[in-house]
């Protein structure tokens, strides 16, 4: 298994090599899904859309749908406003969603089709709704293109002058349904009114039920969305993902903000609660500090099998510092923490965090990929990998055991469903990697050494 | 019921004149051999299955070949979406250089939109020689790389002086053509003009054969391979699964070429035809009756008699080894009806095996098709051309008079093209039954239509209709990537296939889906209504 990786490290410039991100479209397309009766639409040659939907399909094992303007040749050429315009008049009539939420792609920002003037030219149904956010993948990451296709949202829709009735507006970062789901559980635990936006629960873990709902019950209704512009005060859940569309309501509808890390472990969690609270006006539930002890708990229990263990995070900025904070919290080492999205604010905030818990020592690395992790595995190895399904390359050809998490894992099911955010998400968590580095544990142990009680 | 007029009923204008000719009831009276409109444009805002030039040529044809460090010339998406995810397996040979678990792209940013990628590109290839000295660099362009004009091919032509390695770039921005398709052509092309018949070892069997269009998706290569190793084949070079450079460099000195999945490499057929007088044939490694008839032809192209022996020998051999498990699994399938939505080859290939389970198709469909595909060579000069299919380029070869072998007499060569089809494929449409549908581009609205309407037992698609039809209570198999499984060609590959269907069939989830109480409320409301009744 990556028999060709050399251990000796050369300097790379050019050449990307197993990558740790994706292109913006596809986080823009899963953005979308989490809003209700959403047809996303990619602006481009209909093969990235085939791709995205292959991929989010094979994460979430759940239907993806997304259209494509099917550019050709002649479309590159003279500009694709004509097959927008086409795309458009056939979803509505063929698949009726109650809004087409249109992303860019290389192909269609390289010819520069301008698309706010195009959609502002078309005929749009009555009582539906065109929206657009410009990714072109040769700029950030799907994490990226997931924030801008919120903003996009935000910037057609939010309105002042509608009526939330003082709720909070909450916008997750890139996160699972299942993540989601409890995430509004913790919310209302806390007693907080709030719209969130966008929210894929309902619509990426849809029930089995022999029938199925093009548009599931689940996602934010274009209600919801407008109504974010007179929250009394917006939750932004990680700065890559969230911040730069809580700013874009901010300043188109004067709500003003907290962007917050992603609530995964116990400090982060603990933020989100206590602003939660703050906003709400109430005093944090008993019954949720009974939750967060329970999560203590386990990992003071457990501590003996975490304590110093050497760790290499990687995946997505937002999902890589809550890991690196709970891992952190767990008593083990980070080594290695990397994110194929570029952005210096990932090194700034991971090296605040190993400082507050004196760890010294750790490669961390923003715009990094999968090939560089492993030659500095191969350098100076790890008890753990923690991140997405791409590093189970890695995990065999070095063995070292993986806990998945975060996106994209394709070779595992469930997972979607389980949070990681949240005490509980932690309490999932903290008992994947125990079971993970006691299972290696006892694997490695000599007969006499296997101890049945630990 | 006629479902195609259902489905054209609830299209608009535009889109009812469209997809009219691209859906078939078959009725062998009115025509026996009736023309699809194919490989034409998909719709925009019409969910296709369809990819796109690059995934053709990246994904299917080239991205296989395991000696090779192929680098993805675009932003990072096109290569990571390409990157361990179509099961093409594949082991290094001795010297070990196997590039099928890494990525490689020039992962493009804004500048190099603005001011071209081609010096992103040298050094990328820089690197890579500098990590992996890889004997030969391919290199395939995403959508920006054509607008910004990035000459993809000099940088490549470059590179073969300063390093002294094989590179070769293929232009095959998505945009091209109307799916992958236009990839295939593109990657067929590349493969011809600047690999094939660059190493001129002699094979060491006696009798060379090339398999071309398989891609050893699940192992399916392998067991093929193993299949002709034991009748006694040489097998050159497969194209491209587990294939590599090296190999195909060498695949002028076969004397057969055995063509597997018709669209995707008939092109390098053809043009093996023209430059080396290669012969070729369609085979079908799927479905017992189908293997058997292959290597009888096959047998018969060599005209040994110890091959038609040793053929005889290993059918009989094979197909008694896997008589009891095929029999425990048709009476488990016996009866049961399959859709099948593929390629370009495969829900032509599975009907035969499909049958041998006692399962009948009732509908079948291609994604990215031309019409002879669907029925038969002979109609390739009737299709007109259009301004997409100009786009890509008909490679201009000529007779390699150095190269240039003939295997058979003349006079051999006319018999069998009668007697096992040398050079010809027939097409699907004719080996459908009446009544049955046959659909190119099969979209999301008619593939719940015809679930609905047909209700098959079994939906084979892809990864992007799986769990529409399974939400909907179909069982859906992935029919490009095995859902995970495989091998399926060869005798081996049928019991897994039959093993696969009556596992997915039997699954206890599939009962417990109505709750009990659903159940009762239902009982209790009909018993009601029947004692209103009485």
């Amino acid at each position: 298994m990556l028999d060709l990786t050399p251990k000796e490290i050369s300097p790379r410039n050019a050449l990307r090599i197993n990558p740790c991100k994706t292109c913006q479209p596809v986080g823009a397309l899963y953005a979308a899904l989490g809003v209700r009766r959403c047809m996303p639409h990619s602006h481009g040659s209909q093969g990235c859309v085939s791709y995205h939907r292959s991929l989010l399909t094979r994460h979430f094992k759940e239907p993806a749908i997304a259209a494509s303007s099917s550019f050709t040749e002649g479309a590159s050429v003279f500009g694709g406003g004509a097959n927008l315009r086409t795309a458009v008049k056939n979803i509505f009539d063929i698949y009726d969603p109650d809004v087409i939420a249109v992303h860019t792609t290389c192909l269609s920002e390289t010819i520069g089709d301008d698309l706010s003037t195009i959609i502002l030219d078309m005929q749009v149904p009555e009582g539906k709704v065109v929206v657009h956010a410009n990714t072109p993948s040769y700029v950030g990451s799907h994490v990226t293109g997931y924030a801008n296709m919120l903003a996009g949202f935000i910037r057609y829709l939010a309105r002042g002058e509608s009526s939330s009735g003082g709720a909070a507006a909450v916008l997750p970062g890139f996160l699972n349904p299942g993540d989601l789901r409890e995430l509004k559980r913790l919310l209302k635990l806390v007693g907080l009114p709030f719209v969130m936006f966008p929210d894929q629960s309902g619509v990426m873990d849809a029930p089995m039920t022999n029938t199925y709902e093009m548009y599931p019950q689940g996602g934010a209704a274009i209600e919801d969305i407008r109504a974010l512009g007179s929250c009394a005060k917006a939750l932004a859940l990680g700065f890559f993902a969230c911040a730069e569309p809580a700013d874009v309501l901010e300043k188109k509808c004067k709500v003003p903000n907290l962007v917050l890390p992603l609530p995964i472990g116990i400090m982060a969690t603990d933020e989100l609660v206590m602003a939660a609270a703050e906003a709400a006006g109430t005093q944090v539930p008993a019954e949720l500090e009974e939750e967060r002890g329970r999560l203590l708990d386990l990992m003071l229990d457990a501590n003996p099998y975490f304590y110093d263990k050497k760790v290499a995070v990687y995946g997505d900025p937002d999902t890589v510092a809550g890991l690196t904070g709970f891992v952190l919290e767990l008593g083990m080492r980070p080594a290695y923490v990397l994110t194929g999205t570029p952005g210096e604010a990932f090194t700034r905030g991971i090296d605040a965090q190993l400082e507050r818990f004196g760890v010294k020592g750790c490669k961390v690395k923003a715009g990094a990929d999968l090939f560089e992790l492993h030659q500095w595995i191969k350098n100076e190895p790890v008890d753990l990998l923690l991140g997405t399904s791409y590093g189970k390359q890695i995990s065999k050809a070095e063995d070292i055991p993986l806990v998945r998490a975060g996106f994209p894992i394709l070779d595992r099911y469930g997972h979607s469903y389980m949070p990681i955010v949240g005490y509980r998400g932690g309490m999932l968590l903290a008992e994947k990697i125990a079971g993970a580095l006691m299972d290696r544990q006892d694997r490695d142990a000599a007969d006499e050494d296997l101890d049945v009680v630990m | 019921m006629d479902v195609k007029a259902e489905i054209l009923g609830s299209y608009n204008a535009k889109v009812f004149k469209n997809r009219k000719d691209h859906i078939l009831r078959i009725n062998k009276a009115e025509a026996e051999n009736p023309e699809i409109a194919a490989n034409t444009r998909a719709i925009p805002g019409i969910m296709t299955n369809r990819g796109c030039c690059y995934a053709g040529c990246k994904g299917v044809v080239v991205g296989p070949l395991k000696d090779a460090v192929t680098i993805t010339h675009g932003p990072i998406g096109c290569g990571f979406y390409s990157w361990g995810t179509r099961r093409n397996k594949a082991r290094p040979d001795e010297d070990g250089r196997n590039f099928i678990q890494y990525c490689f792209s020039t992962d493009m940013q804004e500048p190099d939109i603005v001011f071209g990628g081609d010096k992103k590109l040298r050094a990328a290839i820089r690197e890579a020689m500098e990590i992996f000295k890889p004997r030969s660099i391919l290199i395939c362009s995403t959508c920006p790389v054509g607008l910004i004009g990035d000459d993809i091919h000099s940088v490549a032509a470059e590179a073969e002086r300063e390093y002294g390695i094989t590179c070769v770039a293929f232009s095959c921005e998505g945009y091209k053509g109307v799916s992958q398709s236009g990839g295939h052509h593109i990657a067929n092309n590349g493969l011809m003009k600047r690999i094939i018949g660059s190493n001129d070892l002699a094979p060491t069997g006696k009798y060379p054969v090339n398999l071309l269009g398989e891609y050893n998706i699940g192992g399916d290569g392998w067991e093929v391979e193993r299949i002709l190793r034991r009748i006694g084949y040489d097998v050159v070079s497969v194209f491209t699964g587990d294939g590599s450079v090296q190999a195909i460099s060498r695949a002028h000195t076969a004397t057969l070429n055995l063509v597997q999945c018709h669209r995707s490499i008939n092109y390098v057929a053809e043009m093996m035809k023209t430059a080396y007088g290669t012969d070729w044939l369609k085979v079908n490694f799927i479905g017992l009756k189908s293997i058997s008839g292959s290597l009888r032809n096959l047998a018969q192209y060599f005209g040994a008699e110890e091959l038609m022996e040793r053929t005889e020998e290993v059918i009989a051999g094979e197909t008694a080894a896997i008589a009891d498990d095929m029999a425990f699994f048709r009476e488990k399938l016996q009866g049961k009806t399959a859709a099948l939505f593929v390629g370009g080859s495969r829900s032509h290939h599975y009907q035969e095996l499909l049958s041998e389970y006692g399962v009948s198709t009732v509908l079948a469909g291609y994604e990215f098709a031309h019409r002879d595909d669907y029925e038969g060579r002979e109609i390739i000069p009737a299709i007109r051309e259009d301004a997409d299919s100009k786009n890509i380029e008909q490679a201009e070869i000529m007779k390699d008079e150095k190269r240039y072998r003939v295997f058979l007499s003349p006079q051999r060569y006319e018999e069998l093209k009668n007697t096992i089809g040398l050079e010809d494929y027939k097409g699907m449409i004719r080996d459908m039954p009446d009544g049955t549908y046959v659909v190119d581009d099969l979209n999301h609205f008619e593939t719940g239509v015809f679930a609905d309407l047909l209700k098959p037992d079994i939906f084979f698609s892809g990864i992007k209709d799986k769990y529409v039809l399974q939400k909907g209570g179909t069982l859906s198999r992935q029919l490009h990537s095995y859902d995970y499984s495989g091998p399926y060609a060869g005798y081996k590959g049928a019991v897994v296939f039959g093993r696969d269907l009556v596992m997915g069939l039997q699954a206890p989830a599939w009962g417990m889906v109505s709750p009990p109480w659903k159940i009762n409320a239902e009982k209790s409301a009909a018993e009601g209504q029947r004692d209103s009744h009485a």
